[in-house]
């Protein structure tokens, strides 16, 4: 059984020049334990996706579709029962970790805070849960570090933190929010080792979102590729990667191979795509049905031409 | 501020290099002490009448004088210090309360709630407020309680302004974002992340507004609409000495002086507590 089932997820918001797309029937399912990458490139959705796992997208937000969680669907939650979900249940960890901790409040505090929302226990027991995860996550010396404020702690020490925070619980499912882009390559490294060992241990499902397809292919059993709102193909990490069926998805492993830069021709504006694929402005490949009827996913690839 | 460790060490530090600030605290403890002893360090009762010892020049039996009907003008600026202390500082906690409540209500509840809470805040605001406290207080009669009532009703708009504006900066941060990533409630969110962000402003505004309301209150007593004669008040000395303002000055330097000294002390702390609880200069370095 799916662990998490995203069906026919359609979110948009309304704006000046029209309403923004910025989920379109979308289908995705995430299995237990499992690694499941989601790329594509900035603005195409992911982060809105992320949030809407989590309950967290702006209140303007219109959202069609169902988001089934262990069989239960999300969006018929309580905000109580789905605050009781967040951060025990489904945890997220963000793209900047030092701007995700409270500056004015000490960094363990934090983490024995997020203890202290779900589970009735004394600031003492907290505490030592806290120390415990911080040490777990390999910051040296949890016990003294655990009074230091976050502008104490370097961007690769504070994402652990922010991993101690979301992982407490032992969560069924993490969503991981490009957590490496902001660090440096040999602490992405370090990050990515700690991510992978405590999810194994833990049996986390890592909803892991990246716009880097060798984070991607390190660490992902399944990967979706996202373009302007829409999951244009999804598969298994080896298969997709080594022949990749969409167009788009085919010029973002060029652009990342060894054979040199390319790019893919002007981004389009979300808004303005009305019918007819999501990338057939951009596509070398677009014919005539491109530009009038959206394509369905089959096989994997959404596409008319595969 | 959860004071732990290197932080708070870091504050004390900087904050000791601020001379100003330094010689402020030094000034205020000192009131402090006064007001708090001052039945044990004032050397005659600060209401007993002594018509044959009126207008007396400093000497040294009588520190400062004695002023037109013989009390002991020592013994009375040292109990004005318990008057005016004592009023400020409930003005300035009921202000924060009440300021710190709006503002929340204000920046953290969503448009609606806001545009009414800020719209009242333009009315009072309006208004010159020494004006505004002079009709609140004309209207319910002068005594301490109303005069705190006053004072008040005009000057938490300041406060819930500063916290208004504040609390809106910081809700769009991340880190709220990641708090309800972990399940806070919004309650919580309000007095666990957000308050202990904006306490730092809030401290800084009391501080500077203690003298602002020291000058109000000896103001509105000169007037005759605060604190009611005998009791032993700056701005009532300061009346009473004014008739005699050239034949025995000292009637209304020492309590001018008190005043003055007392607003600069509260100055001179507001501005080191600023430099010293801006978070960022922390950061910084």
């Amino acid at each position: 059984m799916n662990l998490l089932e995203i069906l026919n997820l359609d979110i948009s918001f309304p704006g000046r020049a029209g309403r923004v797309q910025a989920s379109y029937g979308a289908n995705l399912e995430i299995k237990q334990g499992e690694v499941l990458c989601l790329v594509g490139e900035s603005g195409c959705g992911k982060t809105i996706l992320a949030l809407s796992i989590m309950g967290l997208l702006p209140q303007n937000a219109r959202i069609n579709g169902k988001i089934l969680f262990n069989g239960q669907n999300l969006f018929s939650l309580q905000k109580k029962e789905m605050r009781k979900i967040r951060g025990r249940e489904i945890a997220m960890i963000f793209e900047q970790p030092a701007s995700c901790l409270n500056p004015v409040l000490g960094v363990g505090e934090q983490i024995a805070e997020a203890i202290r929302i779900h589970e009735n226990c004394s600031r003492k027991v907290s505490r030592k849960r806290a120390v415990d995860m911080m040490g777990l996550v390999g910051i040296p010396s949890p016990h003294r570090r655990y009074c230091q404020y976050p502008h104490e702690f370097s961007g690769g020490m504070a994402q652990r933190v922010m991993i101690a925070m979301a992982l407490v619980f032992r969560p069924l499912l993490l969503i991981a929010d490009e957590p490496t882009t902001a660090l440096d390559v040999t602490i992405q490294a370090q990050i990515l080792d700690l991510l992978e060992s405590l999810i194994t241990q833990f049996n986390t499902a890592l909803l892991l979102i990246t716009h880097d397809l060798c984070v991607a292919a390190r660490m992902g059993n399944r990967v979706a590729v996202m373009y302007a709102g829409g999951i244009v193909e999804k598969g298994q990490l080896n298969d997709v990667f080594k022949a990749p069926g969409h167009p788009y998805t085919q010029a973002l492993v060029k652009a990342a191979s060894n054979e040199g830069l390319v790019s893919i021709p002007e981004s389009t504006e979300l808004s303005l795509l009305n019918s007819g694929c999501w990338f057939h402005l951009r596509c070398p490949l677009a014919q005539e049905i491109c530009t009038q009827k959206m394509p369905k996913m089959q096989g994997g690839v959404c596409c008319h031409l595969c | 501020m959860k004071g732990t460790g290197d932080t708070m060490i870091d504050i004390v530090l900087t904050f000791r290099r601020d001379r100003l600030a330094v010689f402020g605290t030094a000034i205020l403890c000192l009131l402090t002490l006064i007001a708090l002893l001052a039945p044990y360090i004032a050397p005659y009762d600060p209401v007993e009448l002594n018509l044959s010892q009126r207008l007396l020049s400093p000497n040294i039996e009588h520190l400062m004088g004695t002023d037109s009907v013989g009390r002991d003008i020592l013994s009375r600026i040292i109990y004005g210090t318990r008057t005016s202390l004592m009023i400020s500082v409930v003005v300035v906690i009921i202000e924060v309360v009440f300021g710190v409540l709006v503002g929340t209500a204000a920046g953290y509840l969503g448009r609606a709630a806001d545009e009414i809470l800020m719209r009242l805040v333009d009315i009072l605001l309006a208004f010159p407020g020494i004006i505004l406290t002079i009709v609140i207080v004309g209207l319910l009669g002068s005594s301490v309680m109303n005069l705190i009532i006053a004072l008040t009703a005009v000057g938490w708009v300041g406060y819930a302004r500063v916290v208004r504006g504040s609390i809106l900066s910081i809700k769009k941060e991340l880190f709220i974002e990641s708090a309800r990533a972990i399940g806070c409630s919004k309650l919580r969110i309000a007095t666990h992340h957000i308050l202990p962000n904006i306490i730092s402003p809030v401290i800084v505004l009391a501080t500077m507004n203690m003298g602002t309301i020291i000058i109000s209150i000896a103001g509105l007593s000169f007037l005759g609409l605060g604190v009611q004669a005998p009791t032993p008040e700056w701005g009532i000395m300061l009346n009473e000495g004014k008739p005699f303002m050239e034949s025995a000055p000292h009637l209304m330097i020492f309590p001018g002086l008190m005043i003055m000294v007392t607003v600069l002390a509260f100055n001179f702390l507001g501005d080191g507590l600023r430099d010293v609880l801006d978070i960022k200069t922390i950061i910084g370095s």
